[in-house]
């Protein structure tokens, strides 16, 4: 491994935003998660794909600090760092959006965003400081499905409820963002919407960690593939170098030819 | 989901002027938003058809006056139950708050002798310690608010028994307290308090255009802001002409006019706490765990401190309305806030527009729905002294509010 560097955050540095090696994680007798390597890069989509009970959802948490790893390394930006608590995981830059998106239905747009880490003037709310960052933030992101900043969540659609939880998510200067299955209850045409701002996150130079079922989405925007398969990565490979089948071969026996876990390792995983 | 009209105004060229707020206001209407105006509409009719029926009686200003020393109480304990509605919680014991703590306030100064400033801190010091424990219960421990407040609402009315004793009434002989609901404002004073509102709420939003504009947003069309200015300016006066008119019965004897005392200490409640809950951050954490108690946690906020603040705030208030009531009875007896007090305070936030279900109300609801309560009670007996009917009367729009209420929220949900 070659020493941190600047050019490392930049979008096809050497070191990666985040490489986990080796990580275990068990929740009483169950062994969730055996020895996971796992490598993503700014400006990458890193989709993170798996059957049920592949150990996602552990991992994910894991690296935003809501369970601790038993064992393994956890480098960010090429640094072993500790991250206990989300709080240490937020100060890193590191943000999850959740699955239920956790957004306050009766408050508009840029208070959401805000929610919790109001601007203050004195002991008021710098509301136009506010409405131009939520608006720069937007703009950045290049979403045009959202012209008003002031209207309240709940007339919002699925798709624009999405937008505004990433978005608030990228409004800290985050660097990698952690997006759960975000296009699982959407239709078509707002799927298409989210999955075009997952691609601009990592074209404005974030690393972006996409779990998801939908293969489909997965082959049009991510950038690599991690493979989980009963704790273990199955493999780690480049979009471009693998098709869909393979992919589902990985992800339902662990391997696909001469890709992924060696016939014995698979065997045992059973 | 389809797009609302509301969401079409709101993303497209904003029509200027006048006309493009009239059309943003009713797309919102349509959109389920209805704010403050079922009030108003239910204020109008009770007017007309008051002023219709009893017009000599109903439309003088002795009983405008009337009308404002009425309903001052049900305002002020409605302002503080809705911190606690917005949370989705009830407080059912803000009535016998504020008589608890008329109580106190009785028993100190004019059994004890206290001055002035130690009974009225004795006072709101006892509705800060019951929304403390009100509040501890409901957030730490967990329990209903329903069901916490069910217990005190029939504890604090046992205490207030206890603390008036069997004599059955303290007096009140401290002139300042008295003052505020029996006497006036200098006609001068009136009109001053006048010209400083309009001034002042013309200032602040001309800033506030200003400030907008120096940022780059959007700002409301001139043409809207003076229409707004100018409607303000037209209710102002039109009140403090009204009240500043001779009401009293003997003029020559005693004459009473003037804007009564109890309306500026309203408006400074008013004007505080919608500061507080727009322009704070504390009343933006409000409507958030209001509006989803689990996003503002993930937020960072903590919700157990914003909702003992909220029962703190409701029993404050509360115990304002007490001295209120003090005021107004000349006396502290065992019903003091108590029997229809708290059903009618609920009843003016939710008339005024105020959700029970949670995330949605301002402070000006009080107000609005306070005055439609109001006008009930004020103009109904002027018709019938039957009180089966007052009561019924009184239900039926009480239930006609909730029933907006949840239907507004059934349409903006669905929208």
């Amino acid at each position: 491994m070659s020493e941190p560097d600047a050019s490392a955050a930049t979008a096809g540095g050497d070191t990666p935003l985040l490489e986990l090696r080796g990580i275990h994680k068990s929740f009483g007798a169950v062994e969730v998660l055996r020895g996971v390597d796992l490598k993503v890069r700014s400006g990458r989509v890193t989709a993170l794909v798996g059957d049920n009970g592949a150990g996602k959802s552990t991992l994910i948490k894991g690296v935003a600090g809501i369970h601790n790893f038993d064992a393994g390394e956890y480098l960010y930006e090429g640094v072993p760092v500790e991250v206990h608590d989300p709080k240490a995981a937020n100060a890193l830059g590191i943000e999850v959006v959740y699955q239920d998106l956790a957004l306050c239905n009766n408050l508009d747009v840029v208070h959401n965003m805000f929610l919790g880490r109001e601007v203050m003037k004195g002991i008021t709310l710098n509301e136009d400081v506010m409405e131009a960052r939520a608006r720069k933030t937007l703009d950045g992101l290049a979403v045009r499905t959202l012209r008003s900043v002031r209207q309240p969540v709940a007339s919002l659609s699925g798709g624009q409820r999405q937008t505004v939880a990433i978005a608030r998510a990228v409004l800290w200067n985050s660097k990698l963002v952690i997006l759960d299955e975000p296009t699982a209850a959407l239709g078509v045409a707002q799927t298409e919407q989210v999955l075009r701002l997952v691609r601009q996150l990592a074209d404005n130079g974030l690393g972006v960690i996409l779990i998801s079922h939908n293969l489909g989405d997965v082959m049009q925007v991510a950038d690599d593939i991690a493979v989980l398969y009963l704790g273990q990565l199955a493999a780690q490979v480049d979009t471009k170098d693998v098709q869909r089948n393979q992919v589902v071969e990985l992800i339902t026996a662990g391997r696909s030819g001469d890709i992924g876990l060696s016939p014995a390792m698979a065997e045992v995983a059973l | 989901m389809t797009t609302t009209p509301a969401e079409q105004v709101a993303e497209g060229q904003e029509p200027g002027g006048v006309a493009g707020a009239v059309h943003a206001y009713v797309d919102r209407l349509r959109g389920g938003d209805l704010g403050s105006l079922p009030a108003m509409l239910g204020l109008a009719a009770l007017v007309l058809l008051f002023g219709s029926l009893e017009g000599d009686r109903f439309l003088s200003s002795f009983n405008f006056a009337n009308l404002v020393g009425q309903s001052a109480m049900v305002i002020v304990i409605a302002m503080g139950l809705i911190f606690v509605l917005l949370l989705g919680e009830i407080d059912l014991a803000a009535g016998f708050t504020a008589g608890m703590c008329a109580a106190v306030l009785g028993v100190t100064m004019t059994e004890h002798g206290w001055p002035l400033a130690l009974g009225l801190g004795a006072c709101l010091l006892t509705g800060v310690v019951v929304g403390l424990a009100q509040g501890v219960l409901v957030a730490n421990l967990g329990i209903p608010s329903f069901v916490v407040t069910l217990a005190t609402f029939l504890a604090f009315q046992g205490v207030l028994l206890l603390i008036i004793g069997d004599g059955g009434t303290i007096g009140i002989r401290d002139e300042t307290i008295l003052a505020i609901q029996n006497d006036n404002l200098p006609v001068w004073g009136g009109w001053l308090l006048a010209l400083v509102v309009v001034g002042g709420y013309a200032l602040l939003t001309l800033m506030r255009r200003r400030g907008r504009a120096a940022a780059g947003l959007a700002t409301e069309a001139f043409t809207v802001w003076l229409a707004k200015t100018g409607l303000l300016a037209v209710v102002i006066l039109a009140v403090t002409y009204f009240l500043n008119e001779e009401r009293s019965r003997r003029p020559e004897i005693t004459s009473i006019k003037g804007i009564p005392y109890v309306l500026p200490l309203i408006l400074v409640l008013f004007v505080g706490l919608t500061f507080l809950l727009t322009r704070t951050n504390f009343g933006r954490h409000v409507y958030a765990v209001g509006g989803n108690a689990e996003a503002a946690r993930r937020a960072g906020i903590s919700v157990v401190r914003v909702k003992i603040i909220c029962f703190v705030l409701c029993s404050t208030l509360a115990a304002v309305a007490g001295i209120l009531f003090a005021s107004r009875d000349n006396s502290v007896s065992p019903t003091t806030g108590g029997t229809l007090t708290l059903l009618l305070a609920v009843g003016a936030a939710v008339i005024g527009g105020t959700s029970l279900f949670g995330g949605k109300g301002r402070i000006v609801d009080a107000i609005t729905g306070g005055l439609v309560v109001g006008v009930i009670l004020n103009g109904l007996p002027l018709l019938t002294q039957e009180a089966g009917i007052q009561f019924a009367v009184t239900g039926a729009v009480l239930l006609i509010a909730a029933s907006v209420d949840a239907l507004s929220r059934r349409r903006s949900v669905s929208g």
